[in-house]
């Protein structure tokens, strides 16, 4: 096999200095949430640089973009954020419709049925999605009992997304133009009444449980003590680095997407945007690792409120697909950027008038919150990277695309 | 501040740097740069109060075709406090890919940077540490460019499939 010319002229430079040990954390480790290597430069047990190291899960998903159609792309976005893939799918949607738009000679609309059934699904995949946060991060600061718990929660909510959809995990669900209909859900059906039912069902008993969760591990002395004053992101940090979504707010940036720009039906919710402020009686600050991880326990009682209102008010009836004869947007780009689980996830689609992109970019809220990692971690103790990493959030699957 | 004010802002400024006003196609509006003044642009919109850009949403790199003789960089920069956003647009020939880095006004641009260089070999003058990101160190080739053929193999593995 031949060596690229690369490798042969690259020198590895160590500059070891007394104690320095440099250990491999990753890729295989059970506190990295996937498949993510950090190179850790330590002195003792503190650390003075780790650096990350990813792509281990690069699946290719930009180039594979250019060979598929609009609608083929759907199932590679689901792949990207598989524990929030519903918003994903979404997110992908929204950019591809907002592009279709910009055509006039075409006009199409989402119906309503179908906006109502993605903002429902879309929310309650967020109360998944935090759920695995919450119960992750239990058991990277040592609980266990809270990742059992979350688990048995959140299969609830997967057995809903089953029955909408017929998937577990990558769902496939919202698709450009509507929902899919490939498990009718015709309006006002018995099928439709259970299906509300059981949603309700859901959130009657998982609302008092947040609390109870507090109680158990939000305000449990041994994890405030390991996550509160821990890597403390300044508003001004968090928006250099791209961080958004609960990162951003757990460094008290009133910012969210869903409100400050809204699209699709949330202009018509009634919900509040948790931001991070200084808790004194457990110590934490603004921007640490508690605030961020709050954040998120704090949004899921949000989503229960907007999936209420959805629930009071009853889905409408009609179509839950627009009326779209071919996915092929005109020529022209577009950015448009959704509020997903773990932040803003932004797709820019450039085309060129044919049913394929040219070029289609996911921004993904993973990367760019991963990338403070390298500052958050100086001069901290080696279980405090697991913190960050649990506090932050990431799915190496967004990271990686 | 809409984009058509900023436009004429940065013109007012650069003069010759900002080459256009793309308008025609649908979507969004963007403004053309000479891929020599980018960073000193993109300091202007960080530093100026009235602009205030502070987040860099997304850095892409473009190659629109395999007979194109350009590479783009697409940049979409916010700004929280003004609430308005711009379409910045740059494109470097593909036979010397360079521009200035802009990794010292946003940091999130470092690893958006990485990425383009990963995937297209844009080089950015100026960023610390420009390495592979996304592939292994020892690829070869730059993937999402339009006339890349993959290898046959890569240590031994086979790569098509």
């Amino acid at each position: 096999m031949e060596t690229t010319p690369q490798t042969e002229s690259k020198i590895i430079e160590l500059k070891p200095f007394a104690d320095e040990m440099v250990v491999n954390m990753g890729p295989q480790h059970p506190s990295t949430h996937g498949v993510l290597r950090l190179e850790l430069k330590l002195d003792g047990e503190v650390v003075r640089e780790a650096i990350p190291h990813i792509g281990y899960l690069h699946r290719c998903f930009e180039k594979h973009s250019e060979n598929l159609s609009y609608p083929q792309i759907i199932p590679f976005t689901d792949r990207m954020d598989y524990v929030a893939a519903m918003n994903q799918n979404w997110g992908f949607c929204l950019a591809v419709e907002k592009l279709l738009e910009a055509d006039e000679s075409k006009e199409f609309e989402v119906p309503e049925r179908a906006e109502y059934l993605r903002v429902l699904i879309c929310e309650l995949n967020r109360i998944a999605s935090h759920l695995l946060s919450f119960g992750t991060y239990g058991m990277d600061m040592g609980a266990f009992t809270p990742f059992l718990y979350a688990f048995r929660d959140r299969e609830r909510l997967l057995l809903l997304f089953e029955k909408v959809c017929g998937a577990r995990l990558t769902y496939n669900y919202i698709r450009i133009g509507g929902v899919s209909e490939i498990i009718p859900l015709e309006p006002g059906s018995i099928a439709e009444q259970n299906f509300l039912d059981e949603i309700e069902a859901f959130l009657d008993y998982f609302e008092p449980l947040i609390d109870e969760y507090n109680e158990l591990l939000t305000k449990n002395s041994i994890f405030s003590e390991r996550t509160t004053r821990v890597a403390v992101m300044s508003a001004e940090m968090a928006l250099s680095y791209g961080a958004t979504g609960p990162n951003l707010r757990g460094s008290g940036v009133d910012w969210d997407l869903r409100r400050d720009e809204p699209y699709s039906i949330y202009d018509r919710f009634d919900f509040d945007v948790p931001v991070a402020v200084d808790v004194p009686e457990l110590g934490s600050v603004v921007g640490d690792c508690w605030s961020r991880y709050k954040i998120r326990m704090d949004e899921m009682k949000e989503s229960i409120r907007i999936v209420r209102q959805i629930l009071a008010e009853g889905l409408p009836g009609g179509p839950v697909m627009a009326e779209l004869k071919a996915v092929r947007p005109p020529k022209g780009e577009i950015y448009f950027r959704s509020e997903a689980p773990r932040g803003e996830l932004g797709f820019y689609i450039v085309s060129d008038g044919t049913p394929k992109p040219v070029r289609l970019k996911g921004r993904s809220p993973c990367f760019s919150a991963l990338s403070a990692l390298q500052e958050l971690s100086q001069g901290l103790m080696v279980a405090d990277i697991i913190a960050i990493i649990g506090s932050i959030d990431i799915v190496m699957g967004e990271v990686d695309r | 501040m809409k984009i058509e004010e900023i436009y004429e802002v940065l013109t007012k400024q650069f003069g010759e740097a900002v080459l256009g006003f793309d308008t025609e196609l649908a979507g969004d509006p963007n403004i053309r740069i000479a891929p020599s003044a980018i960073a000193d642009v993109c300091q202007y919109l960080v530093e100026t109060d009235t602009l205030a850009f502070d987040s860099l949403m997304c850095l892409s790199g473009v190659d629109l075709n395999a007979k194109d003789e350009d590479f783009a960089i697409v940049y979409h920069i916010y700004a929280m406090r003004h609430r308005h956003s711009v379409v910045l647009k740059t494109a470097v020939p593909k036979t010397d890919p360079h521009l200035p880095s802009v990794s010292h006004l946003w940091k999130t641009a470092d690893w958006h940077e990485r990425e383009a260089y990963d995937l297209y070999g844009i080089l950015f003058e100026g960023h610390s540490d420009l390495r592979r990101i996304l592939l292994p160190d020892d690829w070869d080739g730059y993937p999402l460019r339009k006339d890349y053929k993959e290898p046959e193999f890569y240590r031994g593995m086979r790569v098509p499939y």
